[in-house]
């Protein structure tokens, strides 16, 4: 049976590459009023790659094949 | 639970989506149907639908534990409760919460798993026979499908209120999709969308506290400026709490140890089977005691995501927020508005999607908790012993999938009706209180109490919540009855529900060792398995010390007498 690790290691991968690429775009192109506080620290890239790579490790770490 | 009423009156739209976060919102979606669907093929008994097979790990059975209680209407009333009455807040989390799930786990549990028990009315039939089964079982039904629609409507009405969703839209959606996933893969479909929606409220919510914190400039100057903003008295969790009067909860101290503590927590954690089903999925007696002490490890976490952002709302938000009567009024933000206005202060495309989803999952786990314990419930307590007895495992199965379906419609016929009559939320909610004590009680006697009755058990019970109701339908109609019930004329609403609960609890223990004293003792052969001093308890097997149970609650023990002495 596919463990449960797997399919959350999937959600936080997909998440976080999600949330990493908005966050890139709003870096390469910030809009004009950020409409959040704090948009220096550009949380959306940092917290994004750390989600991405949890969820990798995770994945694989729990892939069904194992 | 009265924060559910107050979530109900902001007409503006508190935050706007972008396509990413719509996308984040759907693959969530996309995710939790694709395990029921996978799922499906593994729940076709008994023991596979019901009970997940018993064979969850000790982690994922207690972060299912956990996370059956830690729904999104949770999260932003107790958010909301800590900007209104500060870090006091924060005992919901911890001394009313921890000592009652290392209590499950070292003395309760051994019991439950021991006697195969599917549910905890099926425990009551064990110990005290076919009528106090009865009861606990058709008031349990009764009021978890009911107060999984007040959940679902006031969760439906959050979201039209942070997204400008459709009611109807978030009504169906949410529910089909709980529908479908647990009666495809049962207990165990429930169970794993939980520990999956655990995670994505952590990875959702927990950035608000960290951001909060830099922009508040730490923990100490946060406490300045609560302290300059609201009072000194916000960041005392014991310190204010030697009369009613010295804190903005309107609570003492006795009501907190004796009310909270010993009597609602004990009495939740302990015998409310929507969370104690999940233990009982778990595949050995270690696990099982392991689960509630994993859970109490991250419970005391959970004020980072919770209590954090209500105390760094009062420090950082321009606005003030106000009580709900006044925001319906005003169309100014409520206290409970807190969480999704830190959610918007500092989460961009992306982040609030994720928040918004930690929300969504919030809401549909506790859903998901109610619907499996409702359907095992029904099936096990109530269908087979006084409707269909000799039925095969199929037709039990089957009866529990289309129990799922009907329990989820239930749910939704009473959303609608609270749509129509608001107040029936605040009876729903006040029926479901009722109980949580005296079973305690009931429970408790029959593990450690041998010359407790059946008779005994039946009139303790019943008693017991009789007094609740009581005390309720007096606050109701004179509501200055307050001070007789707290004891206090200072004594506000929650002290109420921590006096009624302790009052009801004595209530049920008095009738329980009168009438047992009074009447035939069980004879002890019955009681095998069943009561302390009668029973062998189980070994947790051959382990080293750090990995047994009691280690580790003494481990999380200690951290919770240091977090109450550091917080003081």
């Amino acid at each position: 049976m596919i463990s449960i690790w797997f399919f959350i290691g999937i959600s936080l991968a997909v998440n976080g590459a999600l949330i990493l690429a908005a966050g890139i775009y709003q870096l390469i192109s910030p809009p004009a009023n950020p409409s959040v506080v704090l948009f220096n620290l550009h949380a959306n890239v940092w917290w994004g790659a750390l989600l991405l790579v949890v969820g990798l490790l995770y994945s694989l770490r729990f892939a069904p094949k194992r | 639970m009265t924060q559910l009423t107050a979530v109900l009156a902001v007409p503006t739209q508190l935050v706007h989506l972008s396509s990413i976060d719509i996308a984040i919102v759907v693959f969530y979606f996309a995710l939790v149907l694709s395990i029921g669907w996978y799922l499906k093929g593994r729940a076709n008994t008994g023991e596979d639908f019901f009970m997940a097979g018993r064979e969850m790990t000790a982690w994922v059975a207690g972060l299912s534990f956990l996370s059956a209680n830690l729904g999104a209407l949770e999260l932003m009333g107790w958010a909301g409760s800590a900007y209104q009455y500060g870090i006091l807040a924060t005992h919901w989390y911890w001394i009313g919460a921890i000592p009652a799930m290392l209590f499950l786990a070292l003395v309760m549990m051994p019991f439950y798993y021991i006697s195969k028990t599917h549910s905890v009315p099926g425990y009551l039939k064990l110990r005290f026979g076919e009528p106090s089964r009865a009861l606990s079982a058709v008031s349990f039904a009764f009021m978890t499908v009911l107060m999984s629609g007040v959940n679902m409507f006031a969760m439906a009405k959050v979201m039209q209120i942070v997204l400008g969703w459709d009611i109807h839209f978030s009504i169906w959606v949410s529910s089909l999709t709980v529908a479908i996933y647990v009666t495809l893969g049962g207990l165990r479909s429930a169970i794993f969308n939980e520990v999956l929606q655990f995670f994505l409220i952590w990875a959702g919510a927990l950035l608000i506290p960290i951001l909060g914190l830099y922009e508040a400039g730490g923990w100490t100057h946060l406490k300045v400026l609560i302290a300059q903003r609201a009072s000194e008295q916000y960041v005392h969790l014991w310190s204010t709490l030697g009369s009613f009067s010295n804190n903005p909860m309107g609570i003492n101290w006795v009501g907190i140890v004796f009310g909270l503590a010993a009597v609602i927590s004990m009495g939740y954690w302990t015998t409310d089977f929507l969370v104690v089903q999940r233990i009982l999925a778990a595949k050995d007696i270690r696990s099982a005691e392991m689960a509630p002490i994993i859970g109490a490890g991250f419970k005391m976490l959970v004020p980072i995501i919770v209590i954090l952002p209500g105390l760094l709302g009062l420090a950082v938000l321009p606005e003030k927020l106000v009580p709900e009567s006044i925001a319906s009024v005003t169309g100014a933000h409520s206290y409970n508005d807190v969480l999704p206005l830190m959610l918007a202060r500092y989460c961009g495309p992306g982040l609030l999607g994720l928040g918004v989803t930690a929300l969504i999952a919030g809401f549909m786990s506790g859903m998901a908790g109610n619907v499996s314990a409702f359907t095992t419930v029904w099936t096990y307590d109530i269908y087979r012993p006084l409707i269909h007895r000799n039925g095969s495992d199929h037709h039990y199965v089957n009866m529990g999938r289309w129990t799922t379906v009907i329990g989820v419609l239930i749910s939704v016929g009473t959303a609608y009706l609270v749509m129509q009559f608001a107040s029936i939320m605040d009876y729903v909610q006040a029926l479901f209180s009722f109980f949580i004590a005296p079973l305690f009680g009931t429970v408790v006697l029959g593990m450690l109490w041998k010359r407790a009755s059946a008779a005994g058990g039946f009139w303790g019970l019943l008693c017991g919540t009789l007094c609740s109701v009581g005390m309720w339908t007096w606050v109701k109609v004179d509501p200055s009855a307050l001070r007789y019930v707290a004891m206090s004329p200072h004594a506000k609403g929650l002290a109420q529900d921590m006096y009624q609960a302790l009052w009801s609890f004595i209530m049920c223990v008095v009738v329980t060792v009168v009438v047992s004293l009074a009447t035939k003792p069980m004879a002890e052969v019955e009681l095998n398995g069943l009561v302390y001093g009668l029973t062998q308890v189980p070994a947790v097997g051959q382990v080293p010390w750090y990995e047994k149970p009691v280690f580790w609650a003494a481990v999380v023990g200690v951290v919770f007498v240091a977090l109450n002495i550091i917080f003081w």
